[in-house]
């Protein structure tokens, strides 16, 4: 019968994540394992600045004194820290002055991503591809950088971290750890001392960025811990949008991903930031995949300034991730959207912190929980406000849809306010995926895939709203792929 | 077109029709009317291939094909369409996103094109000024707050857009007001054609007005328990199902 070869069907596509090749460009790495001498070398490989190493060797000393969280939702197998190696790179080549010079696998692995919209043309150097600026991080060292110079004109810096500490290094001072310090959570302590590479953006005043700022992460080399690093400063008035995607190839061992996000806006500026994220979740059992712990937060430190975090996580075995808004500026703006989709044995525990420090600032919660399988899907938020926010207020809406009678979802807003006059609203619902609206749709002529993913995107339409035109598009078909088979 | 032999169905293990026999030949339009509770939506839901509807005797052939065989979006891509009796209301997928989601859906298991947006964009336009819906309707999510009238009409709409071969049409006339009695009507009977076959199921003598049954069979406990002429639909509406229950019992 039909629906019987569409099973094994089904099946077979489960166990063939898409992305999940490995590519062979020579890699060169640091000793395994974590000490002070790891932190000198991958400093030392960076040629930085002694303040930069000074930097690293506290956070390194910092982290030794953490203990790892362990109240967030999740249960994974503890990280071996000795047996992982910290610094890979590309074997580096000379100085590219075309695309065309670029290392036809890597072009290759670009190719087989299906990088998601034009980015692919714009790193083969079509000539019609669309304006996006792409820092593409391979493993650790950013190796293409586009349209630089198209943005240098309007006096945006788009750049490697490393770059940014050689070129920049009064930026880099002034900001980097002002947002999340050394101090503030495990993963971000290892971060500041072993951090490899990341992204580097900075928009003067007044400027508005001519173009959307993208970067593909990806990890590939094995065993590698990936620790990026990214700073984006939007100064007076300036506006920027970033857009973050990952993929990550079938692993065996899970593999740790502990970025740090910093945002700063300074008056009037605003940030947007969405992210795409469909790392390997692991096989059917649960084995492999990624652990994605990262701290990503956004600093609106001048009055009237906005930041709004857009992220799509379908991926990753584990995460463990709460993009936060500081709302330090009078009248600043926070804004967080957010679709977590899990399936089979995926654990997501995410959610955002609003902390409202300055006087009427008002934030914004939409987060639409999507659980599949034997998936957990936790929605951890905080809304806090502050004794100087008089008039702070903020909305939250989280909405859940389950699928299935073996996945859970769980929703623990937390709520502290030290002002009377904050108002918080909260508003949570859960339901079940309909069989009658399936059936419904089935009718129609649409197979239970299709059926499942566009009630699914229905369920999410108002956050996929928020995303930049064409990642909305790759985000709708990246909710059908990590819905596949999760229906009877 | 349609032949239904002895057919008996279960849901929760509670036997619902009971043996039904109903042939329905192409170009022919057939009316079922019956007391509440009969089963006449279960015949519509079990030919649409709903789950938890358990065939356990019986036969359905649909133009040569065995259509129990069928899941239910092939049975719709092979021209079966249902016309819910409560149709369902679908957050967050715009109307017009829906049905044009379904028609490439069903185009592409036939092996056809997809219709290009500009093509779908002037059909629609066409096909919703005919029954007088208003395209910023078709913007809101589907059925989502409708009125039960607007929400048969876009049973319509989409059985005119998706053109399908054989259409069961379970109460589509209740709810709906006297001028859209009317449209809704018409745009049925557009749809009437030599190769084309109906299953009307309503309550009504009115709307057998204006779309004109070849035969009527009445449904009683799970069972076709008499069938006759256009005529049988006065009778009805005089005496009632008393006899043909008494009958049954
Ligand atoms: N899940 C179920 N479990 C048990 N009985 C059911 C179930 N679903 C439907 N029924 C029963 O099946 C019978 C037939 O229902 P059906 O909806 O087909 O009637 P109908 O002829 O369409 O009636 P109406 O004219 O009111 O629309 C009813 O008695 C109904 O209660
Ligand atoms: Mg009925």
């Amino acid at each position: 019968m039909a629906a019987v070869k569409e099973t094994i069907e089904t099946v077979q596509k489960l166990e063939t994540y898409a992305h999940g090749f490995v590519t062979d460009i020579e890699t060169e790495y640091a000793p395994k394992g974590l000490n002070a001498d790891i932190v000198r070398f991958i400093s030392a490989k960076k040629n930085e600045p002694q303040w930069m190493l000074d930097y690293r060797l506290a956070a390194f000393e910092r982290w030794q004194s953490m203990d790892e969280p362990d109240w967030a939702k999740v249960h994974y197998q503890k990280v071996d820290y000795q047996d992982l190696y910290y610094y890979a790179a590309p074997k580096p080549k000379p100085k590219l002055n075309s695309l065309d010079e670029v290392d036809p696998e890597l072009l290759a692995v670009y190719a087989k991503l299906g990088i998601p919209l034009k980015e692919q043309e714009v790193l083969a150097g079509v000539a019609t591809a669309p304006k996006y600026a792409v820092d593409a991080v391979f493993d650790s060292v950013s190796v293409v950088t586009t349209f630089k110079d198209e943005l240098k004109k309007s006096g945006v810096i788009f750049c490697s971290i490393s770059e940014a500490l050689r070129e920049h290094p009064e930026l880099v001072k002034e900001y980097l750890g002002s947002v999340v310090p050394v101090s503030d959570n495990y993963f971000a302590a290892l971060n500041a001392a072993v951090f490899s590479d990341g992204s580097f953006v900075y928009v003067p005043p007044g400027v508005r960025c001519p173009m959307e700022l993208s970067t593909y992460f990806r990890i590939n080399a094995e065993n590698t811990g990936q620790f990026e690093r990214t700073l984006i400063i939007a100064d007076k008035g300036a506006y920027v949008s970033y857009l973050e995607g990952c993929t990550a190839p079938m692993r065996d061992e899970n593999q740790l991903h502990a970025a740090v996000v910093e945002l700063v806006a300074l008056e009037d500026a605003s940030i947007k930031y969405s992210t795409v994220q469909n790392w390997y979740p692991g096989d059917a059992e649960g084995k492999g995949g990624i652990y994605n712990f990262v701290t990503k937060r956004a600093d609106c430190r001048g009055a009237r300034s906005k930041v709004s975090w857009t992220q799509v996580e379908t991926g990753s075995a584990v995460t463990w991730k709460y993009p936060s808004c500081i709302l330090r500026g009078d009248d600043s703006v926070g804004e967080f959207y957010s679709i977590a989709v899990t399936n089979g044995m995926q654990q997501a525990d995410t959610g955002t912190k609003m902390i409202h420090l300055g006087k009427n600032t008002r934030s914004r919660i939409i987060s639409k929980g999507v659980s599949a399988g034997k998936s957990s899907n936790t929605y951890r938020g905080l809304v806090s406000a502050h004794a100087r926010a008089g008039g702070a207020r903020n909305f939250t809406q989280c909405d859940s849809l389950l699928i299935g009678k073996t996945c859970a979802a769980h929703t623990v807003p937390y709520v502290e306010s030290d002002t009377a006059s904050a108002q918080f609203e909260h508003e949570a619902t859960t339901t079940r995926l309909s069989e009658d609206q399936l059936f419904y749709a089935m009718q129609r002529g649409l197979s239970q895939e299709e059926a499942v993913a566009l009630l699914v995107n229905g369920f999410v339409r108002e956050v996929l709203q928020e995303l930049p035109m064409e990642f909305a598009v790759e985000a709708q078909k990246l909710l059908a792929i990590s819905l596949e088979g999760s229906v009877g | 077109m349609l032949n239904i032999e002895n057919l008996t169905v279960s849901v929760d293990d509670k036997t619902i029709l009971k043996g039904l026999n109903l042939n329905v030949p192409a170009g022919e339009v057939h009316a079922i009317m019956g007391p509440n509770g009969a089963g006449k939506s279960t015949l519509g839901y079990t030919l649409a291939g709903r789950p938890n509807y358990e065939v356990t005797q019986g036969a359905v052939d649909f133009n040569g094909e065995d259509l129990l065989e069928k899941d239910v979006h092939e049975r719709a891509a092979a021209g079966l369409y249902l016309s819910f009796q409560y149709p369902l209301e679908i957050p967050g997928v715009p109307a017009m996103t829906f049905i044009r989601t379904a028609l490439n859906a069903q185009r592409k298991l036939r092996g056809e094109e997809e219709m290009s947006a500009p093509e779908f964009l002037k059909t629609i336009r066409d096909v919703a000024k005919t029954l007088k819906i208003d395209m910023d309707m078709l913007k809101r999510p589907l059925n989502v707050g409708f009125s039960g009238g607007e929400k048969k009409r876009m049973e319509v709409l989409q059985m005119a857009l998706l053109q399908p071969k054989f259409l069961i049409l379970d109460e589509t006339d209740s709810g709906l007001d006297i001028d859209a009695l009317k449209v809704v009507s018409d745009g049925v009977n557009a749809l009437r054609s030599d190769d084309r076959g109906m299953l009307v199921i309503t309550h009504y003598q009115r709307l057998l007005d204006h779309i004109k049954p070849d035969r009527i069979h009445i449904l009683v406990d799970g069972r076709i328990v008499h069938s006759g002429g256009p005529e049988l639909a006065l009778e009805l509406e005089a005496h009632g199902y008393d006899r043909y229950v008494n009958e049954a019992a």
